[in-house]
């Protein structure tokens, strides 16, 4: 399933300071074609920063962020604004829920799908036939994508009266509006209860094995990443301490360390 | 009953053109929370080119109708590049600045923009050709209403529901109260906020020279000065309705028309804008974030 040939995302000794302060230092990450990758660490360790930085939010200080979209030429995307980021193929959701609360359902959706459409004002006020057949595409895919996530009977109710849950899904399904290779996911568990965190436990895999998009998450919850990821890397204080797949990673004495303190000697 | 219906008319259309003006302030600051103090100067420019084209037009032929409609569209054309321009060179580079060093730009601008037509053209007021028609069907009624004034207010009608389905419906509508709700969300699911801003500001220019070319031709007069106190009033009627909501500078551009209408046939012309700016204060008192304003808590 995981194709180790086919490299998506490439991060090369990636370094972001804030003034004085080494926020994420000298870390590298890779993702392969099919995978399911996480990124754990305490609070604080700067996984989303790293994020930040790979997705365009920030312009690290050092190191390299390469793409290598399946069948395309790669790029090096330092510094790129995020809207170029994602529309090389790179989409992602927040840590606190960042949707578009007085839009409706498919309306978040949609614009998921901006990056993707091209009808300019003059083409919406004249309505020739290649901007209605666009329109309409835009809205069944919208439709296709909320089937995934099972929000299809609350596409016009607007996004802030969904529950917590059901907003989750919603982000996740409009990052994916984008056509995106690689998912990158902050945090999807965050608050959720153990049956909201089962269900996206099996959407993240659905995901990967009927979209055909990898995935990097950051995660809290160690059942979801022990469950589900092929690979994790483990930060802390900013740098990279370990990674391996699950077993490895268990029983890594750094990565135990890191969460449990060192063991105090007298 | 008729003066009363004459007032009631006049009001509207003064109203309708607050309105066309106010949207585009509006819709700035939905966007980028910025005060667009050159707006007012887009709309005198605008004016400014409707003269010139018909002029010209007029040298070459042309007559009535066809010189309005050619009038106004040069002058959308002109008043949509002179907007994307000054968002490009005044406010894009200080999009990450403290937020008044963009509204110091702003008055720059307008400043800039005023003297800019005072120097090119002139200090005098210029004549402005009547291009509105006198439609026979408005005799019986001219005495409240004249042909131009039901032509303005058709015509902000037409442009203000337009754009209330350009914004509910379209692509760019879309990307438009996305990047309102959360610009840098917006960004990360691919939308080009810099390309949805620029446009912002070309559909508030484009709305202002519309406003322009009416009040132009159906006051007869312009210079370089009307800018300022069309933007002025246009601003008001914006934080009456609440500013960054857009049926809401409607609403305040119509409710400000009416009061100085009212206020100027029943009190005093001379009063027409203490009315004005009294009926402001009076509903700033009542609901501090204008008519259709929500409370917005601050972002942090």
């Amino acid at each position: 399933m995981v194709d180790t040939m086919n490299k998506l995302l490439e991060v090369k000794g990636l370094t972001m300071d804030f003034g004085g302060l080494r926020a994420v230092d000298n870390v590298s990450l890779d993702v392969y074609a099919g995978e399911i990758v996480a990124l754990i660490g305490p609070n604080g360790a700067g996984k989303t920063t790293f994020f930040n930085c790979v997705t365009g939010i920030y312009k690290p200080t050092h190191g390299d962020v390469m793409v290598h979209p399946p069948g395309k030429k790669s790029q090096r995307i330092n510094g790129f604004k995020p809207n170029r980021v994602t529309t090389f193929g790179m989409a992602r959701t927040f840590q606190n829920i960042r949707l578009f609360k007085n839009m409706t359902v498919l309306e978040n959706i949609m614009i998921g799908r901006h990056c993707r459409t091209s009808t300019s004002i003059l083409g919406a006020i004249l309505r020739g036939a290649g901007s209605r057949r666009q329109e309409q595409e835009t809205v069944d895919r919208s439709y296709q994508l909320l089937e995934k996530v099972g929000l299809v009977d609350e596409a016009d109710e607007f996004a802030k009266n969904l529950p917590y849950g059901a907003q989750r899904r919603l982000e996740i399904a409009r990052a994916m509006a984008t056509d995106p290779f690689l998912l990158l996911l902050d945090e999807p568990a965050a608050g959720m209860n153990p049956q909201e965190t089962k269900d996206l436990d099996e959407l993240i895999v659905r995901i990967r094995d009927d979209e055909n998009i990898s995935i990097l998450l950051i995660e809290h919850d160690m059942k979801l990443v022990m469950n589900i990821s092929e690979r994790i890397y483990v930060m802390e204080y900013g740098k990279e301490i370990a990674q391996g797949n699950p077993q490895e990673i268990r029983s890594n004495p750094k990565v135990i360390e890191a969460y449990l303190g060192e063991e105090a000697d007298a | 009953m008729d003066y009363f219906l004459e007032l009631f008319s006049s009001g509207m259309v003064r109203g309708s053109i607050y309105a066309l003006i106010a949207l585009g302030y509006t819709m700035v600051y939905g966007i980028i929370q910025l005060i667009n103090f050159a707006h007012g100067e887009i709309y005198m420019i605008g004016a400014f080119v409707a003269l010139i084209v018909s002029g010209v037009l007029t040298i070459y032929g042309f007559s009535g109708v066809s010189i309005l409609i050619l009038a106004a569209v040069i002058a959308m054309i002109y008043a949509a590049a002179y907007g994307y321009t000054l968002e490009k060179i005044a406010y894009r580079p200080l999009r990450n600045a403290p937020r008044l060093s963009p509204l110091i730009s702003a008055i720059g601008m307008s400043l800039f923009l005023q003297n800019y037509v005072l120097l090119a053209q002139t200090p005098d007021f210029l004549r402005f050709p009547e291009l509105i028609p006198e439609f026979e069907f408005m005799e019986p009624i001219a005495h409240v209403m004249g042909s131009a004034e039901l032509i303005i207010l058709v015509t902000s009608a037409i442009t203000m529901i337009g754009l209330t389905l350009l914004i509910k419906f379209t692509r760019v509508g879309k990307a438009m109260r996305a990047t309102q709700q959360d610009m840098t969300m917006a960004r990360l699911v691919g939308v080009n906020v810099d390309q949805v801003i620029s446009m912002t500001f070309i559909i508030g220019s484009v709305l202002a020279a519309i406003g322009g070319v009416l009040v132009a031709s159906y006051i007869g007069q312009i210079n370089f000065y009307i800018g300022f106190m069309a933007g002025v009033k246009a601003f008001t009627a914006a934080v009456l309705g609440g500013i960054g909501n857009i049926p809401g500078a409607a609403l305040g551009g119509i409710v400000l028309g009416l009061a100085e209408s009212f206020a100027a046939g029943y009190v005093s012309s001379a009063y027409e804008d203490v009315f004005a700016f009294g009926v402001l204060v009076f509903i700033l008192i009542l609901r501090p974030s204008g008519l259709l304003g929500k409370a917005v808590k601050q972002k942090v």
